[in-house]
């Protein structure tokens, strides 16, 4: 199926933000990264597990009337660090956005390891988890040093 | 600010440093020699757990070297049991002390201190993680034994699970070219991660369930204390803590120099026999603590030991 076909799964968006290209199966823990949910007023568009040539298969998410900002889409690093983001207005692409996977993922999670002396919540320092590793992605706890969970820190973000 | 979290803040060649250092400071630890090197400095002493030996030790290489500390107390009488955070403990005791020495039962608290004051933190052991300041008396000890670092066949024994100290051990042993042997029951063995980490610094590592095995190859045994407490059952603990003592019949067949080292305390796991033999080396390891904390505050405290300590130090 063509890029053109997926993309008419759902309806072109006039204003707000489009993301590409996330490993299958992804999509959820990227709204919920995003902390987008259910109650949110803004329509928000998924499709799921469509045929992609660059990946096999991917997930594409679309978020109408909200400009994510690069902020907020390089917490998606740690699940869909190659996805693509387009800025939408008007119907047209007014921007292209890259995740950048820093070499420190700074208060977006908190460490897995449950000893840790971050997981008393009213200790003040930001969480701090450092890349060690991209490909395959491994993080490692500034503070106590445990390599993460990498599926735990969904259930850790803060 | 610099401090001693994990033996990763320091280079190899910072660690032969304070080593020297730590050599020439022997008479003024034996209390031979005065030498005021820190009057005036505060030491912070910070047990959030209980310790004997590194707080203990850590208080005498300050007193020796004329300065003064103050500590923490016991914690179920200090602000920490009314919800104080550790950040606000850091602040309030940064401003009282020139230095601080931590232990404390979570992970990764050594580092969060350190991000937190103004003053240099010394690690005296977090949670399951590292004990830095061990390492170097361990380092002093076994290089004061062999005249070397280089090259040592050292086994590793008991709980490498839960101890710490072995931890941080390895790392250093490995990053001088010694070849390490675990040595532990299974459920008891060095975490993976430890082990890849080694091997990923091109560590040759031996894993086994055997000690006795391994006596005679070795230039150091390191004996750690099997803990009750993590067996299901009284009859499993026994089992696997008998094959993990060392009596002083085992040791024929161990070359004249192998040193046998234990942080303490100990419970069955070194026989007394043991305290006679010329391999036993665990109570001048715990002596050596105040030596290679006298060492680690001075350069923390950027200030430098004469070359000729007996010349510039006077008599008690």
């Amino acid at each position: 199926m063509s890029q053109e076909a997926n993309m008419r799964r759902v309806t072109a968006i006039k204003n707000g933000t489009v993301i590409d290209h996330i490993p299958a199966g992804e999509a959820l823990s990227v709204l919920k990264m995003l902390g987008i949910e259910g109650y949110m007023s803004n329509p928000v568009s998924l499709v799921m597990n469509v045929p992609s040539k660059k990946m096999g298969a991917k997930d594409i998410i679309k978020v109408e009337d909200r400009e994510l900002t690069q902020n907020e889409l390089d917490r998606l690093a740690l699940v869909a660090s190659d996805a693509s983001v387009a800025i939408i207005r008007a119907y047209s692409v007014a921007e292209k956005l890259e995740i950048n996977l820093t070499e420190e993922v700074v208060n977006v999670a908190r460490c897995t390891f449950s000893n840790c002396i971050t997981t008393n919540h009213r200790e003040p320092l930001p969480h701090r988890l450092v890349v060690t590793s991209r490909d395959p992605l491994e993080l490692r706890c500034r503070y106590c040093g445990k390599t993460q969970d990498l599926e735990g820190l969904l259930d850790n973000l803060l | 600010m610099p401090g001693l979290i994990t033996m990763d803040d320091l280079t190899n060649e910072e660690i032969i440093s304070l080593l020297d250092d730590a050599e020439k400071l022997l008479p003024v630890a034996r209390g031979e020699l005065y030498l005021p090197l820190l009057q005036g400095r505060i030491l912070g002493n910070l047990f959030f757990e209980p310790s004997t030996r590194t707080r203990m030790s850590f208080e005498t290489a300050m007193k020796r070297l004329g300065g003064d500390v103050v500590n923490l107390g016991d914690v179920k009488t200090s602000s920490v049991v009314k919800g104080e955070t550790l950040f606000d403990t850091i602040q309030m005791v940064d401003g009282y002390t020139d230095i601080i020495a931590m232990r404390h039962p979570r992970q990764g608290a050594a580092q969060y201190a350190c991000d937190s004051a103004r003053v240099p933190i010394m690690n005296g052991g977090d949670g399951a993680g590292h004990h830095p300041t061990q390492t170097m008396l361990d380092l002093f000890t076994i290089r004061q034994a062999h005249g070397t670092l280089e090259g040592l066949n050292v086994v590793l024994a008991g709980d490498l699970r839960y101890g710490r100290t072995v931890h941080s051990l390895s790392h250093a042993l490995v990053r001088f070219g010694c070849n390490v042997t675990f040595a532990s029951p299974d459920s008891l063995k060095m975490p993976e991660e430890i082990v890849a980490d080694l091997k990923e610094h091109g560590a040759e590592v031996v894993e086994t369930d055997n000690l006795l095995d391994q006596i005679n190859g070795a230039d150091v045994i390191y004996m750690t204390r099997i803990q009750k407490e993590r067996f299901p059952d009284e009859e499993e603990y026994a089992k696997v803590a008998g094959a993990y003592k060392l009596h002083a019949r085992d040791l024929d067949g161990a070359k004249a120099e192998m040193i046998i080292m234990h942080p303490l305390p100990r419970v069955n796991e070194i026989h007394p026999s043991v305290d006679s033999t010329r391999h036993a080396c665990y109570f001048e390891q715990a002596f050596n603590g105040v030596v290679a904390r006298m060492a680690l505050m001075c350069w923390l405290l950027d200030v430098k030991i004469p070359e000729d300590v007996n010349s510039a130090g006077g008599v008690l």
